[in-house]
């Protein structure tokens, strides 16, 4: 495929999203067939049932067994799907979860309209949040204590943007702030529904690098349609780079807060 | 006994107990929400199609510049949704036509408990109004989805208290229907009426009824749940710890979301059968009348939707798939689902198979019917990838989803109410509608429909969220933009058609009556049998024995034997 | 003119019901499948809450008992005005039918002065989860009383002219009231220990 984006699925960059188009496009040969063929049925059906003069309907009772067989056969296809298709690749994204040491792990906070991707940082370790400290205004809006937790202190917070090296398994703990959102990467194959109140990991790994994008699936209100978020497929070394500018930025940042907070006084 | 003495215009038009007044009724009010939910779509699409253009005529009267704002569009998806399920179609599948059809073809002289019928139309009005006064609220009407999912729909404005308000009240006037017909279908059948010489469209309606009057409860419940929440402060769907724009909601919390998703998706999916089952109905009686031949495998039929409606109980989590489930209750929900799938199949086999050694009357109504056909195999098709987990991942919530389910209603259940608008019509008004008129009806509603729909699949394909204001911004999105301008000019030719639809069923009006309107179509079952209009508060002169099966066609030496006529 | 409907006093001759009895079966099905969604509500809240109190802490579990004992006790009276038009004693089934009304009314006086204590202590319905799905469940049931006293209140005033003329169709009116007033004491026997005791 030249074009990322047409008619049909958009690339896929993620290392396990072959399975899904798969299923997909087999379903579709499938649907097709099944239709065409039946199609078929019905118009010559109603071409050669027409009615005319001389020609009178044949109401005696029988019994086609063809349909019986076909219908059999559907129902056996489908259990085929869900048996070995559907089942196999459900249980990989639920049951092959990476461990948090496997993976690198990225928190994602979805609001009413962003996605607050917050990265562990440095130390490895995420700072503690509490809903108490959100605040918009300080450029808090996760309600990281960077006061007193020092694992929070390097915590690295991007809003909208996430970057992630390629060929490495991304573990993202999904949550929400205030209402249902769905963390949709189309291009990865990849869907969440982000339930406030509740944590749910999700995970995968892009094999191709590149800027995609991260869409809201779920109505969140009057901005749902601005719930546009981006991935960032970068190269390892891309990758190092951009934290590094982030905790570089950081410490300016805090310290400019500082100064801020003392011309407050 | 009938005592001769003429009702006044209120109690013979307004508040009458008549099952066919009532049935008009909720057809004429129906028919006014299904076109009001028809103008909200054409609004949303306007602006899907051309974001940030005004609309065309009638921009100006909603907004200053005349482009239909993010809130307006919010609201009137929630409220196309809304109307068009429980204000236009299910009034008019199960109020209008069950109303008016189903003590007829049982060979009754009215519903079990008129009165409770009567107040079950009055319930509806009035919950309709309570949803139409719920745009004047400030903050506009219900904005939050058809679906009104919590938390968002616990912080919306006051139009979400009037839609919960209205759904309790639509939910009621359900409930006092699905009575009605449930008693009347089995205590009301005339002697010889045995329950396998019923019209399919009865048995339709009664397990329609049978879904209705055990799935509408647990909303009802979980519409006075979130009333809680809204004006009580409870915490029924708020789990603790929420900030709302940088505020923390003042709520004890504890709640579960997902508690409402369970309780409402345990009505809606089978509230799905109850849009699909009755058009089923429809089409199968048009079928029959119009191939000349007996249903074939009408039992099997029968035995199909009886197990469909037993399995719409236990597949509702199927709409859940992404909102964290394992991999057992996910295992459970989609093989339930693949489940489902076989009935629907086998009524749809059953209506294509009765074509086989017909001889087909292409009449009007035959061709809506006919048309539903693939339309409603096409919607059947496009569910299996989003019954499976797996493609469910990517098509979740998607275009993809839209086109699916639009295809079993509209193309789907509404062309097949339209065909049993003109199916009955003569036996309604003594009438015949202008067939060249009804033709290109039919043509235009068929290609704007597909026009309208087929493209979603392609957009959803592409990746594309449902209830995006203007997908345009995402780049993703661009390369289908084009399919949704197509789409916008489809939903004008269907508009156009709809017009020819109102003209013909209401000029028709001023024809002379004809004598021939008491069986046009030389149907066998009981309603033909009644006089043309049926007899007021009587419906037939004289009462009726049933001696056969209800589609006795080219079975005997007659060309057709009504369910009525002792000898064959 | 008004049209002809068999069965409305009589049983259909297969079903064995009456047009109303049969109806009111249906109701009180849906009626179990509303209330079963509420104590699912109940269960569910309960289940992923992390703590939660035991009834008696927030609720009189004696004034409770009382109203159990007393929409029993209103059953039994019910039923007893139907038998007594059974056994053709329209001055017993007044005196019956006067007392299922009286003991009702009694369980919402008990109902109301509950609430007041709630109020007065400050215990709202937005409190927390438990106070919430209290005041909902019995409000609900509440209001279910409620229908149930105006139903048997014109059964017994207005409505009991019927039994001059059409003396079966109201021993079934009567039935079916009582049906349906089984069933409200039967939800209450469900909430007493869900709500109080456990």
């Amino acid at each position: 495929m030249n074009e990322p984006y047409g008619w049909w699925l958009p690339i896929n960059i993620s290392a396990n999203g072959a399975p899904i188009d798969q299923l997909i496009t087999t379903l579709h040969w499938f649907m097709v067939l099944l239709f065409i063929g039946w199609g078929i049925f019905f118009l010559y059906c109603l071409f050669r049932f027409r009615a005319r003069p001389g020609h009178q309907a044949d109401a005696s009772p029988k019994h086609f067994r063809l349909p019986t067989y076909l219908e059999v056969g559907v129902a056996l296809f489908e259990v085929f799907l869900l048996v070995f298709i559907s089942y196999p690749i459900w249980s990989k994204v639920k049951n092959d979860m990476p461990s948090d040491e496997e993976a690198m792990v990225v928190r994602v906070t979805a609001e009413q309209f962003a996605w607050n991707i917050h990265y562990a940082g440095k130390d490895g370790i995420f700072g503690q949040t509490s809903p108490d400290l959100i605040s918009p205004e300080d450029n808090n809006p996760i309600g990281l204590d960077r006061e007193n937790d020092p694992n929070a202190k390097d915590d690295i917070i991007s809003i909208n943007v996430m970057h992630f090296p390629v060929n490495k398994k991304v573990k993202v703990y999904l949550s929400s702030k205030d209402v249902i959102h769905s963390f949709g990467i189309p291009v990865m194959r990849v869907k969440q529904d982000a339930i406030p109140g509740t944590v749910i990991p999700v995970w995968f790994e892009a094999n191709k690098t590149g800027t995609f994008e991260i869409m809201c699936a779920q109505l969140c209100g009057v901005g749902h349609t601005r719930m546009r978020g981006e991935i960032h497929v970068d190269t390892e070394e891309e990758f190092q780079k951009w934290l590094q500018d982030e905790a570089q930025y950081l410490d300016e940042y805090s310290d400019a807060g500082q100064r801020e907070d003392d011309s407050d006084v | 006994m009938s005592s001769h003495h003429e009702e006044g215009f209120i109690r013979k038009y307004i508040f009458s107990t008549d099952h066919k007044v009532i049935g008009i009724q909720y057809g004429l009010g129906a028919m006014f929400f299904l076109l009001m939910g028809f103008g909200l779509m054409l609004m949303m699409r306007w602006q899907i199609a051309f974001p940030g253009k005004s609309i065309p005529f009638i921009g100006k009267l909603l907004t200053q510049d005349g482009i239909l704002s993010p809130e307006l569009y919010n609201q009137f998806g929630a409220m196309h949704g809304t109307i068009m399920v429980f204000l236009g179609v299910v009034p008019m599948a199960v109020g209008a036509f069950g109303n008016y059809l189903l003590p007829l073809q049982v060979g009754a002289q009215d519903m079990a408990f008129p009165k409770l019928n009567m107040a079950s139309f009055w319930v509806f009005f009035v919950g309709g109004l309570v949803m139409l006064y719920s745009f004047l609220l400030p903050g506009g009407a219900a904005q939050s989805g058809w679906t009104s999912y919590p938390p968002l729909s616990n912080i919306a404005p006051a139009g979400q208290t009037a839609w919960l308000i209205g759904m309790v009240f639509l939910i009621t006037s359900s409930l006092l229907g699905s009575v009605n017909i449930i008693v009347t279908a089995v205590q009301l059948r005339v002697p010889g009426l045995s329950f396998f010489r019923l019209p399919f469209l009865v048995w339709a309606q009664l397990v329609t009824s049978f879904l209705l009057l055990l799935a509408f409860p647990p909303l009802e419940a979980a519409g006075v749940l979130q009333l809680m929440d809204r004006v009580f402060g409870t915490s029924f769907f708020m789990p603790s710890g929420l900030v709302v724009s940088g505020q923390a909601l003042e709520v004890s919390g504890g709640g579960n979301p997902l508690l409402w998703q369970h309780l409402f998706w345990f009505l809606a999916h089978p509230e799905v059968y109850v849009l699909i089952l009755p058009a089923l109905g429809i089409v199968a009686e048009i079928v029959a009348t119009n191939t000349r031949k007996p249903l074939y495998g009408y039992n099997t039929a029968v035995y199909a939707i009886i197990f469909l409606g037993f399995m719409s109980f236990i597949v509702w989590a199927h709409h859940m798939f992404m909102t964290g489930m394992g991999t057992g209750m996910s295992a459970f929900f989609q093989a339930t689902t693949m489940i489902i799938s076989i009935p629907s199949v086998i009524v749809l086999t059953v209506l294509l198979l009765t074509l086989w050694g017909a001889s087909i009357r292409f009449t009007v109504p035959m061709l809506f019917a006919l048309a539903f056909l693939p339309m409603f195999a096409i919607g059947g098709l496009t569910g299996l990838p989003l019954g499976l987990t797996a493609s469910d991942i990517y098509l979740h919530d998607t275009y993809y989803v839209i086109g699916h389910f639009h295809y079993v209603v509209a193309p789907g259940t509404l062309m097949a109410l339209m065909g049993g608008v003109y199916h009955w019509y003569p036996k309604i008004t003594g009438r015949m509608f202008n067939k060249t008129l009804g033709k290109l009806h039919f043509w235009g509603t068929f290609i704007g429909m597909n026009g309208i729909f087929a493209p979603m699949f392609f957009i959803g394909m592409a990746g594309v969220s449902r209830r995006l204001y203007d997908a345009t911004i995402y780049e993703m999105a661009r390369s289908v933009q084009p399919l949704n301008v197509i789409m916008t000019y489809s939903s004008w030719l269907l508009a156009a058609a709809q017009v020819l639809f109102l003209i013909n069923i209401f000029a028709s009006l001023r024809k002379p009556k004809e004598a021939a309107a008491d069986n046009p179509w030389e149907a066998t079952t009981l309603e033909w049998a009644a006089p043309t209009p049926p007899l007021p508060h009587q419906n037939f002169p004289e009462p009726l024995e049933a001696y056969r099966g209800p589609y006795e066609y080219n079975t005997t030496s007659r060309e057709f034997a009504p369910q009525h006529l002792q000898e064959a | 003119m008004s049209a002809v409907i068999p069965y409305i006093s009589k049983p259909h001759p297969v079903t064995g019901v009456t047009n109303a009895k049969f109806g009111i079966w249906l109701f009180l099905a849906s009626e179990v499948m509303l209330f079963g969604a509420l104590f699912s509500t109940y269960i569910v809240l309960r289940v992923g809450a992390e703590t939660w109190p035991h009834g008696s802490e927030y609720l009189s579990v004696p004034w409770a008992f009382a109203n159990t004992v007393v929409l029993i006790t209103s059953s039994l009276t019910m039923v007893m005005s139907w038998a007594a038009l059974q056994m053709n004693n329209f001055a017993k089934y007044k005196k019956y039918m006067g007392a299922t009304v009286l003991l009702s009314f009694g369980f919402l006086i008990i109902k109301y002065i509950e609430y007041s204590a709630k109020f007065h202590h400050g215990y709202f319905p937005a409190n927390n989860t438990f106070l919430a799905i209290y005041f909902t469940m019995t409000g609900l049931h509440g209001l279910h009383v409620i229908g149930g006293i105006i139903v048997n209140g014109y059964l017994l005033f207005p409505g009991s002219k019927m039994w001059s003329t059409e003396p079966e169709r109201f021993a079934g009116r009567v039935e079916c009231a009582g049906l349906y007033w089984h069933f409200v004491d039967l939800v209450w026997i469900f909430l007493f220990p869900v709500l109080y005791l456990l």
